[in-house]
C-alpha cells in the first residue's frame, strides 16, 4: 500500500505545531498502524530529519499507552481496539490518513502525537483505590462472598486502561467514562463501600479541577473505547454521587 | 447537597431535573392546545381556569419560568465550559461515527428553541400579562366573550408565523430526540435510558408534530 500522511508536528509543548505531508510506500496491509509509523519513522531517520513521538509500550492493547487521533477517531476507524491493534487493511492503497493527537485541554500536547494524560493519574490518586493494610495479614480476597453479576460487572469497569480516547472523542473533552469506570469497579464490590462516599466526591473534584468539559451523553466514549466501556458507568457514577451527597 | 450542585455530575443533574419538568410541560400544553382543534368551548374554558387559577398563576407559573430560565442559562454556561476543555480543534473529526447529530448539536437546536420561546413569549403570554397584571383584567372577557380561542386563531393567521413555529417545533423534535434519554441517563437511572428509547424517540416526534399539526389546523381553517 501507498499512502499520504497528514501528521500534526508540534517541537515542544510551548511550540505552535502544524500538519504535515508525508508519504509511506510498500506497506503491508497485515502491519499495526504503529508498525507503519516505525516505517516512516525510519525514512525519517535515514533522511537525517526528526522522526514522529508518539507514545506505545505493550503493543498488545493492555497498556493504554498509545493513542493517536485518526481519520477524525480516537484510536482510528476499527472498533474494540487501540491504535496498536488496528491493522492497515482497515486502510486502502492511496489514502490519505490523518493523524492528530488527542486534544483536550487537560491533555497537553508534550511533543508531536505525545500528550500528557497525567491527570488522569491525579484522578486515580484522588480516590481510585482501596487503603488495605499489605502487612502481611491481609484478608484473602475470595474469602469474602461477592455475587457473580456484581464480580462480572466490576470487571467490565476495570477493564478500562486510561488510555484517554473516551476524551479525546467526547466533544466536550468529558472524562466521566474513565472516572465513572474507576468509581463503578470499587463501588461495585464490597473492599469498596468503605471509602465509595470520599472516593466519588473526590475524584470528581479531581476531575473537574483538571479542566474536562461536561458529558452530555453523546455515547461517543463508549463507542470509541477499546475496551467497550459501557455509558453504564456514568449513571452509577451519578448515583454514587448523589448518594454520597444526601 | 450546594457542593453537589457546584460539580459537572450536579449541574448535569439539575439540566436533567428542569428538562423533566419542562418534557411534563410540554405534555400539558400539547393536551390543552389540542383542545382548540376538536373543542374551542372547553378550550376557552381550560385556558381560562390556567389563566386564573392562582395556584398556576402565582405557583406554577413562577416554577415554569424559573425551569426555563435555568436549563437555558446552564446550557450555556456548560457549553462555554466545554468549549474551554478543548481549546485546539481536530483537522479531521468524525463525530458522525460515534453520535447522533442531535446529541452533538443541543445547544443549537437550543438557540432556535429560545428564538421561537422569545416570539411566542411576544405572541401569547406577554399580551396575557398585560391584560392580568397590568391593565388589572381578569374576567377573560372580549366582547362579553372568552377571548383565548379567537386570540390563537388570529395568530395563525400569517403564514410566516405559521412556518416559523413549524422550523421551531422541527428543531425542538431534535433537541428531544436527545434530550429525553439523556435526561434518565444523567439522573442516574441508565435501565430506563435503554428501556425507554422507542418512548423518547415518540415523544421528540408526536409532542413537535402535534403543534404543528394545531399550527396549520388553524391557519388553513381561517
Amino acid at each position: 500500500m501507498n499512502l499520504r500522511l497528514k501528521i500534526w508536528r508540534q517541537k515542544d509543548a510551548r511550540s505552535k505545531g502544524q500538519m504535515v505531508d508525508y508519504k509511506v510506500s510498500e506497506i503491508s496491509e497485515h502491519m499495526s498502524f504503529l508498525e507503519m509509523m516505525d516505517v516512516l519513522n525510519e525514512q525519517l531517520i535515514n533522511k537525517g530529519d526528526e522522526p514522529v513521538s508518539f507514545d506505545h509500550d505493550c503493543r498488545e492493547g493492555i497498556c493504554g499507552m498509545c493513542s493517536m487521533y485518526i481519520n477524525g477517531e480516537a484510536h482510528g476507524p476499527d472498533r474494540g481496539v487501540t491504535t496498536c491493534q488496528l491493522h492497515m487493511r482497515k486502510f486502502h492503497d492511496g489514502e490519505t490518513i490523518t493523524i492528530e493527537p488527542f486534544r483536550a485541554t487537560a491533555f497537553p500536547v508534550i511533543k508531536d502525537l505525545v500528550v500528557d494524560r497525567s491527570a488522569f493519574d491525579r484522578i486515580q490518586h484522588a480516590g481510585g483505590y482501596i487503603s488495605v493494610n499489605t502487612s502481611g495479614n491481609t484478608q484473602d480476597a475470595n474469602s469474602i462472598p461477592i455475587s457473580k453479576h456484581s464480580a462480572d460487572t466490576a470487571m467490565d469497569a476495570a477493564m478500562c486502561i486510561g488510555c484517554g480516547a473516551c476524551v479525546a472523542s467526547c466533544k466536550n473533552s468529558s472524562a466521566m467514562l474513565f472516572v465513572g469506570a474507576k468509581v463503578s469497579q470499587y463501588a461495585l464490590l464490597p473492599q469498596g463501600q468503605v471509602e465509595a462516599a470520599d472516593r466519588v466526591k473526590n475524584m470528581i473534584a479531581q476531575m473537574d479541577l483538571e479542566g474536562f468539559g461536561n458529558c452530555t451523553n453523546t455515547g461517543a466514549c463508549e463507542v470509541e473505547c477499546p475496551k467497550g466501556i459501557s455509558l453504564d458507568v456514568i449513571a452509577r457514577m451519578n448515583r454514587e454521587l448523589l448518594k454520597a451527597s444526601i | 447537597m450546594s457542593g453537589f450542585f457546584k460539580s459537572s455530575v450536579g449541574r448535569k443533574v439539575a439540566m436533567a431535573i428542569s428538562a423533566f419538568f419542562l418534557m411534563i410541560f410540554l405534555l400539558q400544553h400539547l393536551f390543552i392546545n389540542t383542545l382548540s382543534v376538536f373543542n374551542p368551548d372547553l378550550f376557552n374554558e381550560v385556558s381560562h381556569f390556567m389563566g386564573t387559577n392562582p395556584l398556576v398563576q402565582f405557583a406554577l407559573q413562577p416554577v415554569l419560568i424559573f425551569g426555563v430560565v435555568f436549563h437555558f442559562v446552564m446550557g450555556f454556561i456548560l457549553e462555554i465550559k466545554n468549549n474551554k476543555a478543548r481549546q485546539v480543534s481536530y483537522a479531521k473529526n468524525n463525530g458522525a461515527a460515534n453520535s447522533t447529530w442531535m446529541s452533538r448539536n443541543m445547544i443549537w437546536s437550543g438557540f432556535v428553541i429560545l428564538a421561537f420561546i422569545a416570539l411566542h413569549f411576544i405572541d401569547f403570554w406577554f399580551p396575557e400579562i398585560n391584560t392580568k397584571f397590568i391593565k388589572g383584567d381578569w374576567s377573560g372577557l372580549d366582547d362579553g366573550e372568552f377571548r383565548y380561542y379567537e386570540h390563537l386563531k388570529h395568530k395563525f393567521v400569517n403564514p410566516l408565523r405559521v412556518v416559523a413555529y413549524a422550523v421551531a417545533f422541527v428543531f425542538l423534535g431534535l433537541h428531544l430526540a436527545h434530550g429525553f434519554t439523556s435526561a434518565f441517563q444523567s439522573v442516574g437511572a441508565a435501565s430506563l435510558r435503554k428501556k425507554l428509547g422507542n418512548v423518547g424517540t415518540a415523544y421528540a416526534i408526536i409532542i413537535p408534530l402535534g403543534f404543528i399539526l394545531i399550527a396549520f389546523f388553524h391557519y388553513f381553517k381561517h
